[in-house]
């Protein structure tokens, strides 16, 4: 156990000791918080209002299409003699040119959009969304229904909000949703990048040959293990500086929105009463957004994300590790021998993106359990709320699972960790692991 | 000290280690030989409990061989060298060390002496990767000897050093030896065992074909050759005679008494003898005799 616990620290100070860490460690977050921040951008920036310019033969949809519309304005016009439709849009400084042709007996005829590099779906369904709404009423009015029975049809949206049985709280599946979605698409790129350092680690001692030295002094058992504790104790610490630099965030927006809040409300602010019902409004939209957060069951969500980290770790890197073991120099090799370990992760996220629509789907169930994949697709299921019994069966699975999985790759690792040369068939690996 | 008892180890298609046994004194500089792929890497990893024997036992101080209790008695350098090339040598030797059971502080004074001893003190700060090929070798051999090994198992521990640090190596290894170290020297560099080791043993494909002490086994192996040189032509004795250069005679005598008639003869005839002397055979030639007798040509066919 000493000699284990002096390589979990030679494997987590060399890491850690290295620049390369550092940097990943601080400018990760960086990275990920400017993407978003660039992403966002470009998102709002698209968001500029599109000009429709309308030339209604028919006369029926002229001032009756929304103009308060976010994305589309609207503006009525026709070409002059001659000039081509090109011409025209860029006349009117429009990006769509709506073309509705006259009625034929009294029914609309058709309808055709002409825009530069074709015409974006949203941009047609809103089209035909106005129109269709706007013959309707023209038809239900034919129908003798009246103008003040036909706005109560249309405001009959009804509210609908979805509660958990269990606890009787307010769910949201939208938030259920981006959540497992993000904590199972992290548990992926974990398994990915500590996995292969794992393989990494154990391929450098192979082929600098110190495995053979470190091997007549410890058990490959130890060195193995030491190696895969050591690197996950890596992660471990870079998770736990990337939390405490979130809650850092977090206290310094906490402490710098009051004084926003305050600037906000200056004289030269209250003047402008838009800005103030914007700001209401925004508020009013947030609330129950923050309010479900709260909701959420934190404790399970962050036992569950330990508990599936540790164990999806290690049972790759444990499959990692034998890999690593089997390599010879040739890193082509390492490629092809890394497939049948990455193959069960490639399904977890596939399996992920059914669990996001279908958290209770017999493939969900599925994927939940087997140990493999489970570490992906059970937290994809646990913001959902999963059967107890569920949960129980898939972490005993999994425990069992990086059980075997440990025990079968050290018996892979010990005796590839010293074959050089030649690249093992599957049947002499399979012989390693019944002889010994 | 170190007993081998019917020691074998098959792998997959060939038997590596095939029913060897031998013994090794303590304090002895003990030379396994043998061609390349003979089995001597794998008789080694046995010795130091890297692999298990398939049959046979090996009895390490009167003990049977137990890994977790006789590592760290034993040091160990493998024939393909192998250090962490990114980390530092300080913490390098520090981590090899503790790895054998020394305290942090032990290892420190014996590091200290190792590098003092070798004059490698303004390394400490570089990583492997910034040393020549001879010093990482020079630094193996010290992480080899750092934890003050009963058993010092050696393969090949001269390739890649330049003749000043060969000597020094050597140096190191005679004085470990008469301190009490026993040591286990593989190679098939025959000068370096005839001029180093007390015993060998011979393998080829897995059989020990050969083993004992090198003066008795270069008795056992003589063809009672002689070299004569004199100032005449030696008359009377052709049937004696095997070749001839110049003065220079190589002869061979059935037994002492033809040698004393050579000799009487020289004596009578006035002749001048500047050389008489008996020619053992060198293990180099040895060797090449009783591995190809027991055709290892095969393997460089292989």
């Amino acid at each position: 156990m000493n000699k284990t616990w002096l390589i979990i620290k030679r494997e987590y100070w060399t890491r850690v000791k290295k620049k390369t860490f550092l940097i990943t460690t601080l400018l990760l977050p960086i990275l990920v918080a400017g993407l978003i921040a660039l992403v966002s951008y470009l998102a709002v920036k698209s968001e500029q209002k599109q000009l429709i310019v309308i030339q209604d033969e028919s006369g029926f949809f002229i001032n009756k299409i929304d103009s308060t519309d976010e994305f589309y304005k609207t503006i009525y016009s026709q070409p002059k003699a001659n000039e081509s439709k090109k011409d025209f849009l860029e006349r009117k400084h429009a990006d769509i040119f709506l073309h509705i042709l006259p009625f034929k007996n009294n029914h609309p005829d058709s309808v055709i959009i002409y825009k530069e590099g074709g015409v974006s779906l949203s941009a047609k369904s809103f089209i035909s969304n106005e129109l269709d709404k706007i013959y309707q009423i023209k038809q239900m009015q034919d129908a003798g229904i009246n103008k003040v029975q036909i706005d109560s049809i249309n405001n009959s949206a009804m509210a609908i909000k979805s509660y958990d049985l269990e606890n009787n709280k307010e769910t949201s599946s939208e938030i259920a949703m981006a959540m497992g979605y993000s904590m199972g698409f992290l548990m992926y790129i974990i398994i990915f990048i500590y996995g292969a350092g794992v393989m990494r680690g154990v391929m450098e001692e192979k082929t600098n040959r110190i495995a053979e030295v470190i091997i007549s002094s410890v058990k490959p058992f130890q060195l193995m293990m030491g190696k895969i504790l050591g690197i996950g104790l890596v992660g471990l610490t870079q998770f736990i500086i990337w939390l405490s630099l979130m809650g850092f965030m977090f206290l310094v927006s906490q402490i710098v929105s009051p004084q926003m809040n305050a600037a906000m409300h200056s004289p030269i602010m209250q003047n402008s009463e838009m800005q103030q019902q914007a700001l209401e409004q925004m508020n009013g939209e947030f609330n129950p957004m923050i309010q479900n957060l709260l909701h959420q069951n934190w404790g399970l969500i962050i036992g569950a994300f330990l508990f599936y980290f540790l164990g999806g770790y290690f049972i790759y890197a444990a499959m990692f590790a034998a890999v690593g073991s089997l390599v010879n120099e040739d890193p082509q090799e390492a490629q092809q021998l890394t497939l049948p370990v990455s193959l069960p992760i490639i399904f977890g996220i596939i399996i992920l993106q059914a669990t996001i629509k279908d958290p209770n789907s017999p493939l969900s169930i599925f994927g939940s359990l087997f140990p493999l994949t489970s570490p992906i697709v059970m937290l994809g299921r646990i913001p959902y709320g999963v059967p107890t019994w569920q949960l129980i069966s898939s972490i005993l699975l999994l425990i069992g699972g990086f059980i075997l999985m440990t025990w079968i790759s050290a018996k892979i690792y010990r005796t590839g960790i010293l074959m050089y040369g030649k690249k093992p068939t599957l049947k002499e690996i399979i012989k390693w692991i019944r002889n010994s | 000290m170190l007993k081998l008892n019917h020691l074998v180890k098959t792998y997959a298609t060939q038997k590596a280690v095939d029913d060897i046994s031998f013994s090794v004194k303590k304090g002895c500089i003990f030379g396994l030989l043998g061609p390349n792929g003979a089995g001597k890497s794998s008789l080694l990893r046995m010795v130091t409990g890297i692999t298990m024997p398939d049959s046979g036992e090996i009895i390490f101080n009167n003990e049977p061989f137990l890994l977790s209790k006789h590592s760290v008695q034993i040091g160990y350098m493998p024939e393909e060298r192998g250090l962490y090339k990114k980390m530092k040598i300080s913490e390098q030797a520090m981590y090899l060390a503790q790895l054998k059971g020394l305290s942090r502080s032990e290892a420190q004074t014996k590091i200290n002496y190792w590098f003092k001893r070798l004059d490698m003190q303004n390394w400490e700060n570089k990583k492997v990767e910034d040393l020549s090929k001879g010093m990482s070798q020079k630094l193996q051999f010290v992480l080899t000897v750092v934890h003050d090994p009963k058993l010092l198992i050696l393969d090949e521990p001269f390739s890649g050093l330049d003749p000043l640090n060969s000597e020094i190596i050597k140096n190191e290894i005679f004085e470990l030896a008469k301190n009490g170290s026993t040591i286990i020297f593989s190679t098939h560099r025959m000068e370096q065992v005839e001029e180093i080791c007390e015993e060998i043993i011979l393998i080829n494909k897995g059989k020990s074909i050969l083993q004992g002490d090198v003066k008795s086994i270069k008795e056992q192996f003589k063809l009672n050759h002689f070299k004569l040189v004199i100032n005449n032509e030696l008359i009377g004795f052709e049937h004696h005679i095997i070749s001839k250069k110049g003065n220079e005679y190589i002869l061979h005598f059935n037994n002492q008494d033809d040698a004393n008639a050579v000799l009487n003869y020289c004596i009578q005839q006035q002749i001048k003898i500047s050389c008489f002397q008996e020619l053992l055979p060198s293990l180099n030639e040895i060797f090449i005799n009783q591995v190809e007798g027991s055709a290892a040509r095969q393997f460089t066919n292989n």
